[in-house]
């Protein structure tokens, strides 16, 4: 279903919202990754706002879509859309990697029960997404609409466990099964395509018998057609290339792989939300 | 004796006592499992026959997965379809699960609480002629310093089936460690069996014990012969069989220790980390008493035949009757 006009302005404007939440969070923490969560805000808010099926008032439903977020380390981003589309208070967020709080600064489900799965340790999402398909897929046949969502970060590829699943999923033609990888180019060390070239991930998905789309991770509209064909894919998984911008939203913090494990401090923080808050000086902030 | 309220098999002492391998065991009791409960799914590494899934496959050709050799993502996968509501049983060897997947089993299944049931078969260095890369005998330490994680070595293959079949209820994931080479029938259909409970095998005709084995694993039918000889040469012995190593059965190794006052743990395993290690632990706190651990002592396995491997790691009985003597000749210095 193709996004109108208006909803596409909708999202944009959640999609900042919820990256306010992200810097905020991070700077209460004083620890974390910011680059990895403000790059998918767009993507996370089209899914959690558009294309899942999810009721937040009632986790438990059976017939809900999955996700897995394999990367842990970008879980604000997680936190964020599912507080901003109601699964616990928007407030909560504040007492990320604190003591005692559900969030944990890698997500544990022991302690926040609405996720799917527990995550942080690199390259073990994948499989639990195609065990969660295979599950499915036993119990409802080929005609299951009920699909599972994988979050994957490019670096995270270098692990090798990920092409066992890849391997599996494509053996057994997971129609149910869509990953979104955040192809970012940047790992702790560096760019990925010097500390381990992917390239051409594209070419490696497709041989593993995958359907392969590549996007604009900040365009709403391709996200959204991009997951509406990854449904529409018959008898193979599908894996959505995500090009992403790291940082995406505060100028001073994209494209810097130094970003990627490091939370703002409190002025950068404050610098960042008046950029996100002002489009970028283009209008006056609401909270000056 | 025997424990005569066991109901354990009469022959055991006869040489040509049956002989089976505990694996399967587990591959009856997983097709018993399959048939009782819808849920129950299975999925293997390239060793569905050796592990005995074979007979499960056979008759659930659409809840069992063939996952190639990948046995990380075998146990990422399994805890996948737990999250689904699945019963996951995943088989490999010992030595590869969880030898080589203990992080993912780690993380997405214990850390989850997903009940998944690991199995670790051709454990111990019985394995034999494959030699030493394919021995586990750390196994036992990796599994039960995770927390949620329960801890199973069946003694024989009747109770490797009644193991299977009560993972299924259990309320954590499983860990069950089996064997390749056949090793005698210790049990009986009629044998109680519960998840956590050890039970007295052998017990002295008279009066209080002088020294309390305990045993894991096909290990057992050693200590029950090395029981006997004891008690032949007028030596109070009881015999406990420890099948749920985590969570450990702490009355009863309480009890034994206060009445025998003297301990000797039998495993096919490191003697570091292991079983007696669990029970050093506890009773170092609560009731400490001199011990004496067979097991492999900090060496790797090679290859050999079942018995001569046990016999060269000090693990056959004539070293567990000389454990014994050592352990109670300790204590009469103290108590005399």
């Amino acid at each position: 279903m193709n996004l109108t006009d208006e909803k596409i302005k909708d999202l944009s404007l959640k999609a900042e919202r919820i990256r306010e939440s992200i810097i905020e969070m991070l700077v209460e923490a004083g620890s974390g990754h910011t680059a990895g969560p403000l790059g998918m805000a767009d993507i996370f808010t089209t899914l959690y706002f558009h294309s899942l099926r999810h009721d937040p008032k009632n986790p438990e439903w059976k017939e809900r879509d999955r996700v897995i977020l394999s990367n842990g380390h970008i879980c604000p981003i997680l936190y964020a859309a599912m507080a901003h589309s109601g699964y616990f208070p928007i407030e909560e967020l504040k007492t990320l990697r604190k003591f005692g709080s559900r969030l944990q600064g890698h997500p544990h489900r022991e302690y926040l029960p609405f996720l799917e799965t527990s995550s942080g340790p690199l390259g073990e999402g994948l499989g639990q997404a195609v065990g969660m398909a295979l599950a499915d897929r036993i119990d409802f046949g080929e005609k299951s609409d009920r699909f599972i969502y994988c979050f994957l970060g490019d670096g995270e590829l270098n692990e090798g466990s990920n092409w066992e699943a890849i391997m599996l999923a494509g053996k057994e033609r997971l129609r149910n099964l869509i990953v979104i990888v955040d192809r970012n180019n940047i790992q702790i060390d560096g760019y990925t395509e010097d500390i381990m070239p992917l390239d051409n991930l594209i070419n490696k998905w497709q041989s593993f018998n995958w359907h392969v789309e590549e996007i604009d991770g900040h365009n709403f509209e391709n996200i959204s057609n991009a997951i509406d064909i990854a449904k529409a894919v018959y008898e193979r998984p599908s894996v959505i290339i995500a090009r992403t911008i790291p940082g995406r939203g505060v100028k001073e913090f994209e494209r810097d792989y130094r970003w990627h494990g490091k939370p703002p401090t409190k002025e950068e923080g404050r610098i960042a939300l008046q950029e996100l808050r002002t489009l970028g000086g283009k209008i006056k902030g609401e909270h000056q | 004796m025997l424990n005569p309220q066991l109901r354990l098999n009469t022959n055991l002492f006869d040489p040509n006592v049956e002989q089976v391998p505990t694996r399967k065991g587990f591959g009856e009791g997983l097709r018993e499992a399959g048939i009782r409960n819808d849920n129950v799914v299975a999925l293997c590494s390239d060793l569905t026959e050796s592990t005995q899934m074979n007979l499960f496959k056979e008759k659930f050709e659409n809840r069992f997965i063939e996952m190639g050799i990948a046995e990380q993502n075998m146990a990422v996968v399994a805890s996948g379809m737990a999250a689904m509501g699945k019963i996951p049983f995943m088989s490999s060897y010992a030595m590869f699960s969880p030898g080589r997947n203990w992080e993912q089993i780690r993380t997405t299944i214990a850390y989850n609480n997903q009940k998944v049931i690991i199995v670790g078969s051709h454990a111990g260095v019985s394995v034999g002629p494959d030699g030493g890369t394919h021995q586990a005998i750390e196994d036992i330490a990796l599994m039960r310093v995770i927390p949620n994680m329960t801890v199973i070595y069946p003694a024989d293959t009747v109770e490797a089936k009644k193991a299977t079949m009560a993972a299924v209820y259990n309320k954590t994931p499983v860990y069950i460690r089996l064997a390749r080479e056949k090793s005698p029938v210790i049990t009986t259909p009629e044998t109680p069996f519960e998840i956590g409970k050890a039970q007295l095998m052998f017990i002295p005709e008279l009066g209080l014990a002088q020294v309390g084995i305990i045993a894991t694993g096909p290990l057992l039918a050693r200590a029950l012969f090395a029981a006997k000889e004891l008690e032949k040469r007028g030596v109070r012995v009881k015999v406990l069989s420890l099948t749920t190593i985590k969570p450990l059965d702490t009355n009863a190794i309480l009890a034994l220790a206060q009445e025998a006052k003297a301990i000797v743990t039998v495993e096919e395993h490191q003697i570091a980390g292991g079983m007696g290690s669990a029970v050093a632990e506890y009773l170092a706190k609560v009731y400490p008493v001199h011990m004496e651990f067979v097991g492999v002592d900090d060496a790797f396995g090679q290859s050999g035949t079942q018995d001569e491997l046990i016999a060269h790691y000090n693990m056959d009985t004539p070293n567990i009757i000389k454990a014994c003597e050592k352990v109670i000749d300790r204590k009469s210095k103290i108590y005399q």
